[in-house]
């Protein structure tokens, strides 16, 4: 009798809170981390110096956020020793959030790259970068959304994506080449195009890392994904 | 290899009118650690004290197979006191006799026949054992009540250990100790597996996660899920399993 009563009652009350505030704040930083990304390409195609320093201030945001997130979730693991699907998503987000990290890094260096050759017109028209931070910000978005509802079938084709814009990059890099060829003197400009497309295919990779650690969050099964 | 086997357990009290374990099926690994969690009331100590036939009192009825080495020990024709030797218990409370350190764990040796020089080497073993050899080695004499608590439950643990048992059954060991008496109860435990096979309830759920190689989730008298430890803590496959664990309830 004892426990069906008990059995009814909401337990625990603060920690749930806790961690409910735990995984607002982690899906707060992954939507900046996904806005900057974007930004970045934004500021690159139309050679926008002010978003370009826009980009790289708000970094010094995500790194607070990432630094508080990492403390809220030291701290549930000491005071409450999570355990099942509530260590999960506290592991899931103090693994994640490194990589939501690393995408606002990425970010923030294609917008220095931006403002180091906005004067000049590109060496080539903007095409398949776009495209290459198209397909990461779908994967970022469907790692969100999954993170949010648990729902994870979204995540099932990652590796396919990541492939292509591990396609795309190879295919940026030999048009590159080909132009440092022809036009020696665009040598700077496509040199750091080339790191632009470096940075989106590593974006990809971080959000195959994000989605694999969302699958084990829902599911408590490892896949790894690239 | 499972020391112990399950079959289909059901326990009822106050003359059948409360039933208290049911359709308990579970099997119990040879020298592992078997944790029983669950909440008050849910029939973990009641399981605890079956493998032992501790639940044998006038109101208390006991249906279905518990089989020892394969053999049942409630239909097997199986002595009770021949079972207590092979299958030890730990109370939650230490509860040593009043009287000195050597004659608490000789008590149970004495009335097996041990005698002399023998039981000299059995004392000093046990005690070795369980980890107190060292405290009191010079202290044989003292009476066992002027002990810490802590000393006191791994003299209980020594105490189980002198008749040279196959299984020792925990219930709460470590509730009544301070947290550095608990380390070392558990340390115990985990030195202790290679030679007994261990069934320990504990509330303690980080205890449960620490010590134990197989975990066994139960509500209101029926368990409702057995695993490796790590698959209980980390991924339970049933919905009230990962309630319980997360403290969603309890």
């Amino acid at each position: 009798m004892l426990l069906g009563d008990s059995a009814k009652m909401p337990l625990r009350k603060e920690y749930l809170a806790d961690l409910e505030k735990l995984k607002v704040d982690v899906q707060k930083m992954g939507e900046l981390a996904k806005d900057s990304a974007r930004n970045a390409i934004k500021a690159l195609v139309q050679r926008d110096r002010v978003l370009a320093a826009r980009i790289i201030k708000e970094n010094v945001t995500i790194d607070d956020l990432e630094f508080d997130i990492e403390n809220r979730c030291m701290k549930l693991i000491a005071l409450q020793q999570p355990m099942a699907v509530d260590l999960r998503t506290i592991g899931t987000c103090m693994k994640i959030i490194t990589d939501f990290d690393r995408i606002s890094d990425l970010a923030g260096d294609i917008a220095e790259i931006v403002l180091l050759i906005a004067d000049e017109p590109h060496v080539k028209p903007l095409i398949d970068i776009p495209r290459m931070s198209e397909i990461s910000q779908g994967m970022l978005s469907d790692c969100l959304e999954a993170f949010s509802t648990g729902e994870i079938k979204m995540l099932e084709d990652f590796s396919d994506r990541d492939d292509e814009i591990d396609a795309l990059f190879d295919q940026i890099r030999r048009e590159l080449m080909t132009i440092l060829i022809e036009k020696p003197r665009g040598f700077t400009n496509a040199s750091h195009l080339n790191f632009v497309a470096l940075h989106l295919e590593r974006i990809g990779d971080h959000a195959c890392n994000i989605a694999s650690r969302i699958i084990y969050m829902v599911t408590g099964k490892r896949r790894k994904l690239e | 290899m499972s020391k112990i086997e399950v079959c289909g357990l059901n326990v009822y009290y106050e003359n059948g009118t409360v039933h208290a374990l049911k359709e308990v099926n579970l099997e119990i690994e040879t020298n592992k650690i078997t944790a029983l969690i669950g909440p008050s009331g849910c029939g973990k100590t009641t399981f605890l004290r079956a493998l032992n036939r501790m639940n044998e009192v006038n109101d208390v009825m006991t249906k279905g197979k518990v089989f020892l080495d394969g053999k049942d020990i409630y239909n097997g024709g199986e002595d009770v006191i021949q079972l207590r030797k092979k299958v030890g218990m730990v109370f939650q409370q230490p509860n040593p006799f009043p009287m000195s350190i050597y004659d608490n764990v000789a008590y149970g040796p004495r009335i097996h026949g041990t005698r002399n020089k023998k039981l000299d080497s059995v004392v000093e073993e046990s005690l070795k054992k369980a980890a107190l050899w060292d405290e009191v080695h010079d202290r044989l004499e003292k009476n066992a009540l002027k002990f810490s608590g802590g000393q006191q439950q791994r003299l209980c643990i020594a105490r189980a250990l002198a008749v040279n048992p196959e299984v020792i059954l925990f219930d709460e060991p470590c509730s009544a100790l301070d947290p550095i008496s608990t380390a070392r109860v558990e340390d115990l435990l985990r030195a202790l597996k290679k030679d007994y096979t261990i069934v320990i309830v504990t509330h303690n759920m980080q205890q449960a996660a620490r010590v134990s190689d197989f975990t066994a989730f139960f509500l209101l008298g029926e368990m409702i899920e057995c695993g490796r430890t790590t698959q209980i803590f980390e991924k339970p496959k049933d919905k009230r399993t990962e309630d319980y664990v997360t403290g969603r309830f309890g």
